[in-house]
């Protein structure tokens, strides 16, 4: 063997495959796949191999095909289990602070020489529309400009308000919470990004001075 | 050998591009959005560098060097030994000497060690910009430009062949990193973009010349030519993932998983990329 490709996995695949034009089951399958993707990854500065090491939500978000509906219930249960709540009840920072936070797209790679949050960016642009200004954005997620206005909020407290708060702070820190197998990254359970730039972001969607809520 | 226009020509495509990017565009997602990339890239295909590293690949293929001061010109590329024109389209494959599936890169070590006497594993350590690795990059280059127009046609008789889209369509869905992504958060859904960049989607035949069939490429924004070991590396540095190995299974099973997905595809690489 000159490079190291060869793992035992699909070592003793090509023997028990030998002379057998069939794969072996899907379940099989699975066990050398995991074996693979384990055997092919290295650590790399702050990036250690203990990040390919699923949770139950990585796991069962792996496919094709949407786990069933107990899997959905109890990675739902967990992630909202996982929720901190901003202190003293304040959730809203500054809104230009979180159009920068909203704008970086750095943080966490093995390029980066800190895990710390305060190097770290939420790649919101990347995937969604947020204020009108920026044009250079994703379409992975939903559009956000507007966010706070559609939502009826033109205060910063009341009654009205909390409801839309904490649900956007639920989405912001743990978007399992409310969707099993959703695609945005989980900034606040993760440690990608602190509470107090959580709070930012909540500001960039929701203060009614924000650029995203003007018409 | 290098000259200075295709470096003043892409100079100006850059500032073309870049103009282009700050236009507003239209509300409505569509073809229209993405015109200016379109002629960003039409820009750049007029002087692509790509050509340089063809040259430069095409010299090392039948150059004698290693320490058996041997040529690669007896390599097999899975059409017969030193047969290059074609081969690239039906990669990876299984080599029953190797006893393994193999991408162009990895064939490529593979051969410099037997035929050449280098040391595989040395070269398969190394960055992708230097040393032998630099070589291997220019040397898939070449042997790609060789079946630019062809159509991508992978052989999925042998067991091995089939059990390594099996492992790489896991390896493309598997979610994992600070961030969750996997390669299907990116290339899961037809129609997307990450900011104005067009994500095709790799479940399925992209298209002529999208995804798999476009690399190795030119990349203008990092003034490098990638090869797909590189494309896949940065791939899963941007997911967050930690470093796959060079030739490591993930890496060719993706290929294994892309490549036969994109059966009938034509290959325009080596592309340009932004």
């Amino acid at each position: 063997m000159t490079l190291r490709t060869s793992i035992t996995g699909l070592a003793a695949g090509s023997l028990l495959l030998a002379g057998c034009a069939s794969l072996p089951s899907s379940s099989e399958l699975d066990r050398i796949a995991a074996q693979s993707i384990q055997g092919s990854f290295r650590d790399q500065g702050i990036a250690k191999v203990d990040r390919i090491k699923q949770d139950l939500a990585q796991a069962a978000c792996s496919s094709d095909k949407a786990p069933d509906e107990a899997t959905v219930e109890r990675i739902q249960a967990e992630a909202r289990a996982t929720i901190k709540w901003p202190a003293n009840g304040w959730y809203l920072g500054d809104f230009r602070e979180g159009e920068r936070i909203a704008q970086s797209g750095r943080g966490m790679t093995w390029t980066d020489a800190s895990t710390a949050t305060s190097a770290n960016g939420g790649n919101c642009y990347n995937c969604h529309q947020i204020s009108k200004q920026e044009i250079s954005h994703g379409t992975i997620g939903p559009s956000l400009y507007n966010y706070g206005r559609n939502r009826g909020i033109t205060g910063l407290d009341g009654p009205t308000v909390q409801p839309i708060f904490e649900y956007t702070w639920m989405k912001l820190w743990n978007p399992r919470a409310t969707n099993a197998c959703s695609q945005m990254p989980r900034l606040g359970h993760m440690g990608v990004l602190d509470e107090n730039q959580i709070r930012h972001l909540m500001a960039l969607l929701l203060d009614p001075r924000s650029p995203v809520n003007q018409p | 050998m290098s000259h200075p226009i295709p470096a003043l020509l892409l100079a100006a495509a850059l500032a073309a591009g870049s103009v282009h990017a700050q236009t507003p565009a239209p509300a409505a997602a569509g073809a229209a959005k993405t015109d200016p990339l379109a002629e960003y890239r039409r820009l750049l295909e007029e002087g692509n560098p790509a050509e340089l590293f063809e040259a430069r690949g095409e010299r090392l293929w039948t150059q004698k060097r290693g320490p058996r001061s041997a040529s690669l010109e007896r390599c097999d590329l899975g059409q017969g030994p030193g047969v290059v024109k074609g081969a690239f389209v039906t990669l990876p494959r299984w080599f029953e000497d190797a006893g393994k599936v193999m991408d162009l890169e990895a064939r490529l070590v593979w051969c410099m060690e037997k035929l050449q006497g280098f040391d595989g594993a040395e070269i398969a350590k190394q960055p992708f910009d230097r040393g032998e690795m630099a070589n291997v990059v220019a040397l898939a280059t070449w042997v790609a430009a060789m079946s630019r127009g062809m159509r991508f046609d992978l052989p999925q008789k042998h067991p091995q062949e089939k059990l390594m889209y099996e492992v790489g369509k896991r390896a493309f869905f598997f979610r994992g990193g600070t961030h969750d992504f996997s390669c299907a958060s990116c290339h899961g859904v037809a129609g997307q973009r990450i900011r104005m960049q067009d994500l095709p989607l790799l479940t399925t035949n992209p298209g002529d010349g999208v995804g798999f069939a476009a690399w190795p490429a030119y990349r203008v924004s990092a003034g490098q030519m990638w090869g797909m070991q590189w494309r896949l590396n940065d791939c899963f540095r941007q997911q967050r993932f930690p470093y796959p190995g060079f030739a490591s299974d993930v890496t060719v099973a993706l290929s294994t998983y892309m490549g036969v997905n994109a059966k009938g595809a034509m290959s325009i690489a080596p592309a340009v990329k932004r």
